[in-house]
């Protein structure tokens, strides 16, 4: 038997093994994708701290480097968002074929034993443990654990059949477009989010450096608003906006845009990452996140397997840990984003213009927003307690 | 008469989207490729209206 069984190798499961094998559990990770990291999900935007907070940054999976951000608005009114000294790089955009591949070798350097190409394909929990049915290649077997850890991504089954989330409905997760684009002429020091109703409804469109010319250029909208698939958006901004390059790769995807769930656990059972709709409902990032809540998961698994309790109520220590780092941003930012889906293109570009040229020396959500509660405080009256 | 989701496999591109929105779990992204499972499926079409590659449609089946 198992101590923890984590399903899904992407940042939260690898992370969740790493740390439940360092602890010295018995652990299992297992993945249904034959290769880990691909197909990519993601346009691989992350803040320079959330990586170093737990790995030593190897270039191998760093494709870009980043000192700044501009928006712009739908009338291309553009704000700038900027390090106070240049060449201070504030974000990363990551290679995650590389880097999940990365955080997965550090779990089964750690001693954990790792499957690919391993559907987990049902669960049943029975006298205080899990019985996982797993598949691969056609063959199905059981294997036993003390916890599970449901790592499994935005299309979590493990978190709906636990009963610990609802499934998401179509104004609570982005639709999301992108392709990897080469040949392109642009700034590779900032990324870029183009705002508008009619260019992303409900969302946004993104180009994030990848070097050489290269970046990711994608798009997410909210199907509620939405009245084409996202694809179609991502070509129309894309001739648009005239963006010359070749697409050398294509992603889609699904992003939770949530807000703060109320637990992500129950007996045996943890979720963490995507699978516990971790990701930031007004950004869409769901990496650090991910990391953040499967180093938690891993920390409190081994703590239950000491004092032998997989007890719901033990493991909401585990929520307590989550909660305390980024559930309050969660909460906060899915407010800001009800409010922001609300707003029409015109709003968009009196709030842009209200800031347009001011030096935004932080680069988050909450500096526009405190300076747009300086410019317009009527307007955004119900966010001021909020920042 | 009922409406199923029907996907066209050269058009998906395997990225669970249609999987998170799904109320009947009705749908899994297996190791290589979506499944739709005919006969849990309840015909609401969400899973059309999330699909980013539009992949999915809805058909009337006997
Ligand atoms: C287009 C797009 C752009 C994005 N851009 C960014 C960005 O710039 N920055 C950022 O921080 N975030 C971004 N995100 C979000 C980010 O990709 C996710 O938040 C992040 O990958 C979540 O990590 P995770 O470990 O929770 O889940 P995932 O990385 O999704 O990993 C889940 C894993 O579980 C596996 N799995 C699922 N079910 C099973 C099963 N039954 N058995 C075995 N394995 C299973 C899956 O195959 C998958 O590998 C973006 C997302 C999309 C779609
Ligand atoms: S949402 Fe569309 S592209 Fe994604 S897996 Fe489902 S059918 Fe395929
Ligand atoms: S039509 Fe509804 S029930 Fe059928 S697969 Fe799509 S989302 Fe699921």
């Amino acid at each position: 038997m198992y101590d923890v069984v984590v399903v899904g190798a992407g940042p939260a499961g690898s992370m969740a093994a790493k740390t439940a094998a360092e602890q010295g559990l018995n652990v299992l990770l297992v993945e249904k994708r034959q290769e880990i990291g691909t197909p990519v999900r993601c346009a691989e935007g992350i803040s320079r701290e959330s990586i170093e907070k737990f790995f030593e940054v190897d270039k191998k999976w760093i494709a870009a480097e980043v000192t700044g951000a501009k928006i712009y608005a739908p009338d291309k009114t553009e704000i700038v968002m900027s390090e106070e000294m240049a060449g201070n790089e504030v974000g990363y955009v990551l290679e995650r074929k590389i880097f999940d591949r990365h955080v997965a070798r550090l779990a089964a350097k750690a001693g954990a034993e790792v499957y690919v190409k391993t559907a987990m394909v049902d669960f049943e929990r029975k006298d205080g443990k899990v019985k996982l049915k797993l598949r691969r290649l056609g063959e199905e077997w059981e294997v036993e654990t003390k916890i599970l850890i449901g790592a499994d991504g935005v299309e979590s089954k493990i978190g709906r059949k636990a009963g610990i989330i609802k499934t998401l409905k179509l104004n609570e997760v982005e639709s999301c477009a992108q392709y990897l684009m080469a040949g392109l002429d642009i700034d590779e020091n900032y990324t870029y989010f183009y705002l508008g109703r009619e260019i992303a409804p409900g969302g946004y469109a993104w180009i994030f450096p990848k070097g050489n010319g290269s970046a990711n250029v994608g798009i997410g909208v909210l199907p509620k608003m939405a009245e084409k698939t996202a694809k179609e958006y991502l070509d129309a901004f894309i001739e648009k906006e005239g963006i010359e390059g070749k697409i050398v790769e294509f992603v889609a995807g699904a992003v939770p845009v949530y807000g703060e769930i109320e637990t992500a656990v129950t007996d045996n059972i943890m979720l963490a990452g995507d699978a516990a709709y971790h990701a930031d409902p007004i950004t869409g990032g769901g990496i650090a996140n991910a990391l953040s809540a499967g180093y938690y998961a891993g920390k409190v698994a081994a703590e239950a397997v000491q004092k032998n309790d997989f007890s719901a109520s033990f493991l909401r220590r585990y929520d307590e840990l989550w909660k305390n780092d980024f559930g309050k941003k969660l909460k906060r930012n899915k407010k800001l984003q009800l409010k922001f889906i609300d707003m029409d293109d015109a709003l968009l570009n009196k709030l842009a213009g209200a800031i347009a040229g001011k030096n935004l020396r932080e680069m988050s959500v909450a500096a526009i927003v405190k300076e747009l509660l300086k410019a317009h405080p009527k307007l955004l009256w119900d966010l001021k307690d909020l920042f | 008469m009922a409406r199923k989701a029907i996907v066209d496999r050269r058009k998906c591109a395997y990225c669970g989207a249609c999987v998170a929105v799904c109320p009947a779990d009705a749908n899994e992204l297996v190791e290589t490729f979506l499944e739709i499972y005919d006969d849990r499926c309840t015909g609401c079409g969400i899973c059309v209206k999330m699909c980013p590659m539009g992949a999915l449609a809805m058909v009337e089946v006997e």
